[in-house]
């Protein structure tokens, strides 16, 4: 039971390789990928874990993070290939299965090269110290004397290569483990990963992505197009009514439909057949009675009331610095705003896919879910199977930007192959993805400001309310995590939290707390909340980012010349002041509501910290004096995250990112009415048109080599929603509190 | 009931037994075991499901596979080959464009679409040709790159 797909790979001037990835024969996998023996059990302190050496001197870099096309992958050959002197094209990845890899978080808040990337630099440096010891202790020199070059050690005339050394073999070395799995996971050996000043490839762009070549030649293989002998095709049913659950089922309904079957148990109920158009059919034919429920939603113009007068499950005070009631008791001024953020679709490019194979006593399941191992945890806890024996294998799907409706696909295909025990694949029609794929939880910001008579903010307070973005927490490592476990009845454990901004103003007092409330139902919710590319962080820092604005224009002080006064980092003054200076900022207090032709003009800063990156943004937009659409036609973007390994993937995330963000901002909010998510497709939750991207967006990269490679896949989503409302502002004089920025709200905003 | 169908696609001909009113994207797919076009919403909203027929780009998952009679389709992999890519495909391989890439197939195709009509597209006019296709990881830049290096190939 295997399927062969051919993965080309273009090796710089060399053409092209066809190698032959077997699967799910995972040890086949292993050897296609060049190594011979099996590794030591796959151990988190095993060397072997993470580097192996094939007999041709190939590298191959194992990593149980996962690259969602960004080109993280990329990253982790470079930093491999750095340590170990050989060129990149000769270090190839294996990421994201169970079977082959460790435990490192998968796919999670923008820790690939962060956290994955120094496991691996790390292993990669200690196998060249092993290596080159080996070379030495075999010609009898000192391993000082030696030097590598494209993985050959010389001494001398003398020559040996990695291949010759140990290919085939595993290394059999020890490296010190913090005792940790998932993104907290961390390794060293006892050698000094290169200093900078080392380094020939690490900054430098121009490695070519592996994975490009056959996805735009059409023969790349995804998630949607694993195929397993007898596989059927699954479709959930989905009550009208979200809450409702199925009371009575008449399978005569589609009896006309060649082999359909239906899988009814406690509240799941879905279908297959082993035709996908048949599937689809019995999908729409099946009559379902559902049971009677009270609308469970409130009419979505009440929503914000609904999450200011809902009781607070948890209060998280987050930060508390010096004495806020204090500076406002003795305040010359007061400045209050409020902000509102409505809810997010993923919406990723189709609804997900999952194929599971669960078979007595183990489970084979694929998954474009970027979280492979919290999978298996889920699959072996709901099928009740030791971790052992469930295989996850990753597979690049419609797009992941964290815990979209991959989980729930991959778990409802498990749940339905154990009915009916064959392989069973599962992807749901568009409203599968949109209406019931987990939300980014809607929120409201309330900023308040004490200035004292010079103009100086001396106390700030920042208070979140929000529906929680973990009611099922951000991964599907537990039953109760996916929406087949919610409607097979696992109790629910949410945890309660959103936050609030990250800590960057030296305001002498600061208070920042964050109130989560319980959901609108319990169980099954299509607006049940969850992660979504840098969760909870564009809708807080679209409140305090929109803020400092107001209180720049509150204290007569220009926006750039406010945020420098209360900034003391040298980095965040540098990314402030270089896309200032980037953008031609010209010093202004208030709206300039400067006409063009038919269109406003006015540019935003924004900035924000994220983990050990920050970043500012100056937008500059456009706004139609009839129509008020609203285009951001220029972004001007200073980036420090640290050490940059691959400059040129790192501004091709970054565009990305941005054209994402402000898709979120300017054109994205759920809608639902009293019984259901109403959102359902392209045209009920429209995203960026190609008519609507920026005309040009001017990266600068501030490159530390001196400092370890931070994040650099979400902390762009921070500051942008802020620097488009704040440019706005400056077109428009309109303050735009509620997102996302439609022409109706700026036109409702006119004076 | 289910009937024949006789499928020109990439200069071959398949024949597929199946409901007339299945759209042609699930002949391609599940019979004839194409990995392009894909689904994205089974309602022409995004274009993934593009392919050409008789040179137009066509949104495959709202297209029956009994409308199809005998226009050749063209799908991706049949516009160009790693030995020798189509412009546009070379294009965006050196662009480097996409992310995910599920969504790849629909402004390649369109692309080549606009190409053949207008070699010399301005930004205007792609940005128009290419409005109602979807990306959402947001490579849009990199896109508009792509087929502008293409047009001037």
């Amino acid at each position: 039971m295997t399927i062969q797909v051919n993965r080309r790979e273009f090796l710089a001037g060399s053409g092209a390789l066809t190698v032959s990835v077997l699967l799910p024969g995972l040890t086949k996998q292993a050897q296609a990928a060049g190594t011979q023996a099996s590794r030591l059990g796959l151990k988190p302190d095993q060397l072997s874990s993470y580097i192996s050496i094939t007999h041709d001197g190939r590298v191959v870099g194992w990593t149980g993070k996962v690259d969602m096309g960004q080109g993280t992958e990329i990253g982790w050959i470079k930093m491999i290939a750095e340590e170990l002197d050989v060129a990149p094209e000769r270090v190839s990845m294996v990421q994201g299965n169970t079977e082959e890899t460790v435990d490192q978080g998968g796919a999670s808040g923008s820790t690939g090269i962060w956290f994955g990337g120094i496991a691996l630099r790390n292993a990669a440096a200690e196998a060249r110290l092993t290596l080159v010891e080996m070379a030495a202790a075999k010609f009898g020199v000192p391993a000082a004397q030696l030097t590598v070059d494209n993985g050959i050690i010389s001494a001398g005339a003398k020559k040996i290569s990695y291949g010759e050394l140990i290919g085939g073999k595993h290394f059999d070395v020890q490296l010190e483990w913090n005792q940790e799995y998932g993104n907290e996971l961390k390794v060293q050996g006892r050698a000094k990963p290169k200093s900078p000043s080392e380094y020939k490839l690490i900054g430098r762009a121009g490695t070519k992505r592996r994975d490009i070549v056959a996805k735009v030649l059409g023969t790349a293989t995804n998630m949607v197009d694993v195929k397993l002998p007898g596989m059927l095709h699954g479709r959930m049913l989905r009550p009208p009514v979200a809450g409702a659950v199925p009371v009575a089922v008449d399978e005569s309904s589609v009896k006309h439909i060649p082999g359909v079957k239906v899988v009814w148990q406690k509240d799941f109920i879905g279908l297959v057949a082993p035709k996908q158009w048949d599937a689809i059919r019995a999908a729409r034919a099946l009559k379902v009675t559902w049971s009677a429920v009270k609308p469970p939603f409130p009419d979505q113009k009440d929503i914000y009331n609904h999450i200011r007068a809902a009781k607070s499950m948890k209060r998280d005070e987050d930060v508390k610095v010096g004495d806020t009631d204090a500076a406002f008791a003795n305040a010359a001024k007061i400045v209050e705003a409020t902000y509102e953020w409505p809810f997010h679709s993923h919406a990723s490019m189709a609804p997900a896919c999952g194929v599971a194979d669960m078979r007595e006593g183990e489970a084979t399941v694929w998954t474009g879910g970027q979280k492979p191992h919290f999978c298996r945890e889920g699959i072996a806890k709901m099928f009740n199977l030791p971790e052992e024996k469930v295989k996850v294998m990753f597979m690049t799907g419609p797009g992941s930007y964290g815990r979209n409706d991959s989980g729930d696909a991959t778990m409802d295909a498990a749940v339905l192959s154990k009915a009916v025990g064959k392989p069973v694949r599962v992807q749901g029609m568009r409203h599968d993805g949109t209406q019931w794929d987990p939300k980014s939880p809607a929120s409201v910001h309330t900023s308040r400001a004490a200035i004292d008579r010079d103009g100086k903010v001396i106390g700030w307070q920042f208070e979140t309310k929000a529906f929680s973005r973990r009611e099922f927490f951000r991964d599907e490592g537990s039953p109760e995590r996916t929406l087949a476990g919610q409607l097979l009845g696992w109790p629910l454990k949410p945890v309660w939290l959103l936050g609030v901004p990250g800590e960057s103003y030296s305001f002498a007092a600061r208070r920042k707390t964050s109130d989560t409330i319980a959901p609108l139902i319990d169980r099954a919710s299509p607006l049940r909340s969850s992660h979504f590319r840098d969760p909870g962080g564009p809708q807080i820092h679209f409140a305090s980012e929109s803020f400092m604005d107001e209180l720049a224009l509150a204290t007569n002080t220009d926006a750039v010349e406010f945020r420098l006064r209360y900034l003391s980092n040298p980095r965040d003054v540098q990314v402030v002041k270089t896309a200032a200076e980037k953008a031609g900022w010209q010093p202004h207090v208030g709206a300039r509501k400067q006409l063009r032709g038919d269109v406003y003009v006015g540019q935003g800063l924004s900035y924000a910290v994220r983990g050990a990156t920050r970043v500012a943004v100056v937008a500059e937009v456009e706004v139609h004096k009839q129509t008020h659409r609203i285009w951001v036609r220029r972004y001007f973007i200073a980036h420090d995250c640290g050490q940059v390994i691959a400059p040129d993937l790192l501004r091709q995330t970054l565009e990305a990112q941005i054209v994402q963000t402000t898709s979120r901002a300017v054109y994205e909010e759920v809608k639902f009415d009293n019984n259901n998510v109403t959102s359902v497709d392209w045209q009920t939750y429209p995203i960026l048109d190609m008519k609507d991207a920026p005309e040009t967006i001017d990266i600068t990269l501030i490159d530390r080599p001196e400092l370890p490679p931070g994040g650099a896949g979400e902390a762009t989503c921070r500051p942008l929603p802020a620097a488009i409302a704040n440019a706005i502002f400056d077109a428009t004089g309109v303050r735009m509190r509620q997102a996302p920025f439609t022409p109706a709200r700026l036109k409702a905003g006119w004076v | 009931m289910p009937s024949r169908f006789d499928l020109h696609v990439n200069g071959r001909a398949h024949a597929v037994t199946a409901e007339p009113d299945m759209p042609l994207l699930y002949a391609l797919r599940d019979d004839l075991g194409m990995k392009e076009p894909r689904f994205g919403c089974g309602l022409a909203q995004c274009g993934a499901c593009t392919v050409l027929l008789d040179g137009v780009p066509t949104r495959s998952c709202i297209t029956a596979v009994s409308a199809v009679g005998a226009k050749k389709i063209t799908t991706l992999a049949g516009i160009g080959t790693a030995q020798k890519p189509h412009k546009v495909q070379a294009a965006f391989i050196e662009e480097q464009v996409p992310q995910c890439g599920y969504c790849l197939n629909g402004w390649v195709m369109t692309s080549v679409a606009l190409l053949d009509k207008n070699p010399h597209p301005s930004d205007a006019q792609i940005r128009e040709a290419l409005t109602g296709l979807k990306c959402r990881c947001g490579t849009h830049m990199s896109i508009l790159r792509a087929v502008k290096r293409a047009a001037q190939a």
